[in-house]
């Protein structure tokens, strides 16, 4: 993935003099929409196992994902837009899973946290679901068993680089 | 759900919704923000009070017995990691004392004592968990970011010598994966004054709390008799008055050698709960510095062929060497047949393993005699009866740690 | 506190008058009992001999023997600080046990386990719903020949995705 930077570009005001450098600006919607986006992030936390313990190291004073305005866990699916999968998940939980996506509500994003989400990682057995994206779309894997917190914050600003240059449609299809 | 049940439903409850007109019946779980873990409880409730619930796990089943039974006895280790991940060492350690009892190893002085501290200290960062999330459920996020910071001090620490912050991997049948590293016991000491520090304002801050209090106290009350009949073990067995821990009474590693108290609660409500864990750390950090003073140098791992790997060193240049690592490896060590239950006090309680051995290099059945899962089949007792909202404490001094529970 | 030899000795002097070979093994008396026996020890162990604690039941799978499963208690005495096993054998056309639940609460749960991992049956316990399965898994995972990795998925797979396939 490019580390190329999305710098919005903001005009300084015609006239000399006058130090009102941010009148008005120009960019392009999309682009505008995605750097807010980017930085309100709201993570639903999905937490079933042994990551959990990396994900509330993640999220409390050490490292801080308030830096990546991504701090506040939103318990109710409807109010966020990032789903966290923390740990395995087995096909018991599997329904769960499912239904929490689906009561999230558009634009949504899912980050498989640590190999069990990603691939079933060491449990390849009758109950664990070898990948969640058997399951649902995933947009960020972050490998590790389970991750060190510093991966996690590449995998949230590689998930922020990915929002910013995705396109936003305000008004879809079916609305 | 108007669709019809699109998506299945993995559980059906003991009782049906409706079968009483003046009850309602609301599940809770398996993904609810106050329960920390995966855990079902279908709750009745008559107003805001529990009258029947209907525990249900099962949720984090991967098959940790089938995992088992496919591996060689020394790749079974990180599968124990996992099972109670907030004391992966104790784990460790009694899956590896197991199968040295089945084979007959004694291990060295020195892996008898750091086996002893790195228990201790695992048993440290799990009651700090279980704190500091019951206490974020009550509301009180300061206690949990000083409890959260003092534990990441310590994960950085074990991480040093063990190599992963959480999941260790740490014992080997017959010793332990390597030594201290330089400076490590230092260190040690530096977090055990910062972790004074740190629980101190803790207490400082729920200790006399009225809100605390009102919450914890006389809530979720479990009776001596409902605890024995129902197998608890550990610090939920403490809390009601009884003072039995196995590091005293069925004396293993080097708990005999040690000097230390048994704390108990009055009455077997969350509050003693949670003050039976805080007391416990204290113990735990007492017998660490013993511990300290006890090491002495020497070998960590047995000179026996049949379980400990050769030297490196000698492995590249030696062919009995080369033979008995390949052996070792692709075969596992050769356990002697017979079966065995071993037990050490973990932190929640009585973790018990019960080998089978066929002769083979992998285990015939593994199981587990996991704590967690116990106290989930009294749970009932201790929800019914009380508000809805007690049960978010309730549950959580109970500390259902999944991996444990459902294996 | 007498020794654990003498307590031994007087378990197993009460419990081998019902027919059954009694022995210690790694310092746990086993004793191997018939099925029906079952019941009947675990309440002299509870109420006369201070075995207050039932700390756990499980099966062994035994393919190509007969009686195929060895079904496996654990107890526990607060008082003598001791642990007794009591094994015994059921075949594979009758799986069937009694439940301990009378005895102990503890049992409902660990026996709802046993019954889905192995088939055994418990006779008494009338609640084995699945426990650390779902509703609607065929077979018992735990036999020796379920294979480790048929899954029984609840949610189909998304398209792409084919059952079985790994990596
Ligand atoms: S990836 Fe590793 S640490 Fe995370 S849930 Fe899976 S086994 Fe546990």
């Amino acid at each position: 993935m490019s580390a190329e930077r999305r710098i919005i570009p903001i005009e300084p005001a015609g006239s000399p003099g006058k130090s009102a450098a941010f009148e008005y600006i120009s960019t392009r919607k999309d682009e505008l929409i995605g750097w807010a986006r980017k930085f309100s992030i709201f993570p639903y936390p999905f937490v079933t196992a042994c990551c959990a313990m990396e994900f509330m190291a993640v999220s409390s004073t050490p490292y801080d994902t308030d830096r990546f305005g991504a701090a506040l866990p939103r318990f109710s699916p409807r109010q966020s837009d990032l789903l966290m999968v923390v740990g395995t998940v087995t096909h018991k939980q599997a329904p769960i899973l499912l239904k929490v996506w689906e009561q999230m509500c558009e634009p949504k994003w899912v980050m498989a946290f640590g190999v069990c989400a990603t691939s079933g990682g060491f449990y390849q057995n009758y109950a664990a679901v070898p990948g969640i994206d058997r399951i649902l779309p995933v947009d960020v894997y972050i490998p590790g068993c389970p991750p060190r917190p510093e991966m996690v914050i590449d995998g949230i600003m590689q998930l922020q680089d990915k929002i910013a240059r995705q396109k936003h449609v305000i008004v879809t299809k079916d609305f | 759900m108007a669709a019809g049940p699109r998506i299945a439903n993995p559980v059906r409850s003991a009782f049906a919704p409706g079968e009483r007109d003046d009850t309602v019946v609301v599940s809770i779980g398996p993904s609810h923000p106050a329960t920390h873990g995966t855990i079902q409880i279908f709750a009745e409730l008559s107003g805001e009070r529990v009258i029947r619930a209907d525990v249900h796990c099962g949720y984090l089943h991967r098959g940790f017995e089938k995992e088992c039974e496919a591996h060689t006895w020394h790749n079974c280790i990180p599968y124990m990691d996992r099972l109670n991940y907030c004391s992966p060492l104790i784990n460790d350690f009694a899956y590896c004392d197991a199968v040295e009892r089945l084979m007959g190893v004694e291990i060295t002085r020195r892996a008898v004592v750091l086996r002893t501290l790195l228990s201790e200290y695992s048993r440290l960062c799990d009651h700090i968990t279980c704190i500091a999330a019951s206490l974020m459920e009550l509301g009180a996020m300061t206690a949990f970011l000083y409890m959260v910071m003092i534990r990441d001090y310590m994960y950085e620490h074990i991480a040093a010598l063990t190599g992963a912050r959480v999941t260790h991997s740490y014992g080997r049948i017959g010793g332990l994966a390597r030594d201290l590293p330089p400076g490590w016991l230092e260190r040690l000491e530096e977090i055990l004054v910062q972790y004074d520090d740190f629980v101190g304002r803790v207490h400082g801050l729920v200790d006399r709390n009225r809100i605390f209090i009102d919450r914890m106290r006389d809530v979720g009350v479990l009776s001596q008799a409902d605890a024995l009949s129902y197998g608890y073990t550990g610090p939920m067995l403490r809390s009601t008055g009884l003072a039995l821990d196995l590091r005293k009474d069925t004396p293993y590693l080097a708990y005999p050698e040690l000097d230390f108290e048994v704390p108990v609660g009055i009455k077997g409500d969350n509050y003693d709960r949670y003050y039976v864990r805080m007391r416990e750390m204290d113990e735990s950090v007492h017998m660490i510095r013993q511990c300290v003073e006890m090491l002495e140098p020497g070998p960590i791992n047995v000179d026996d062929r049949r379980c400990s790997f050769p030297e490196k060193p000698l492995v590249y240049g030696e062919i009995e060497s080369l033979i008995n690592h390949f052996k070792l490896v692709m075969e596992g060590p050769k356990v002697p047949a017979g079966e065995i239950y071993v037990a050490h006090e973990g932190a929640n309680g009585e973790l018990g393993f019960y080998l089978v051995s066929t002769g083979e290099g992998t285990p015939y059945k593994v199981h587990c005699r996991a704590p967690s899962f116990v106290h989930m089949g009294g749970a009932h007792k201790m929800l019914e009866g009380y508000q809805l909202a007690d049960l978010v404490p309730t549950f959580g001094s109970i500390n259902m740690i999944g991996g444990e529970c459902d294996r | 506190m007498k020794s654990s030899a003498e307590v031994f000795d007087r378990i197993a002097s009460r419990l081998s008058d019902r027919e059954g070979e009694v022995a210690v093994s790694h310092g746990i008396l086993v004793a191997n009992l018939a099925p029906g026996g079952v019941l009947a020890a675990a309440r002299l162990l509870r109420d006369e001999l201070g075995f207050d604690v039932f700390l756990d039941v499980t099966a062994v799978d035994w393919p190509g023997q007969d009686p195929r499963f060895e079904v496996v208690w654990h107890f526990y005495s607060t008082s003598h600080k001791v642990r007794v096993r009591v094994k015994t054998r059921v075949p594979e056309s009758n799986p069937s046990v009694p439940s301990l639940t009378p005895l102990y609460g503890s049992a409902a749960f660990m026996e709802r386990e046993c019954h889905e991992m192995y088939g055994i049956g418990f006779e008494g316990n009338a609640d084995l719903r699945p426990l650390l399965l779902y509703e609607g898994f065929v077979g018992h995972p735990l036999r020796k020949d379920y294979p480790k990795e048929r899954e029984q998925p609840l949610v189909a797979y998304r398209p792409g995705f084919e059952l079985g396939e790994r990596g």
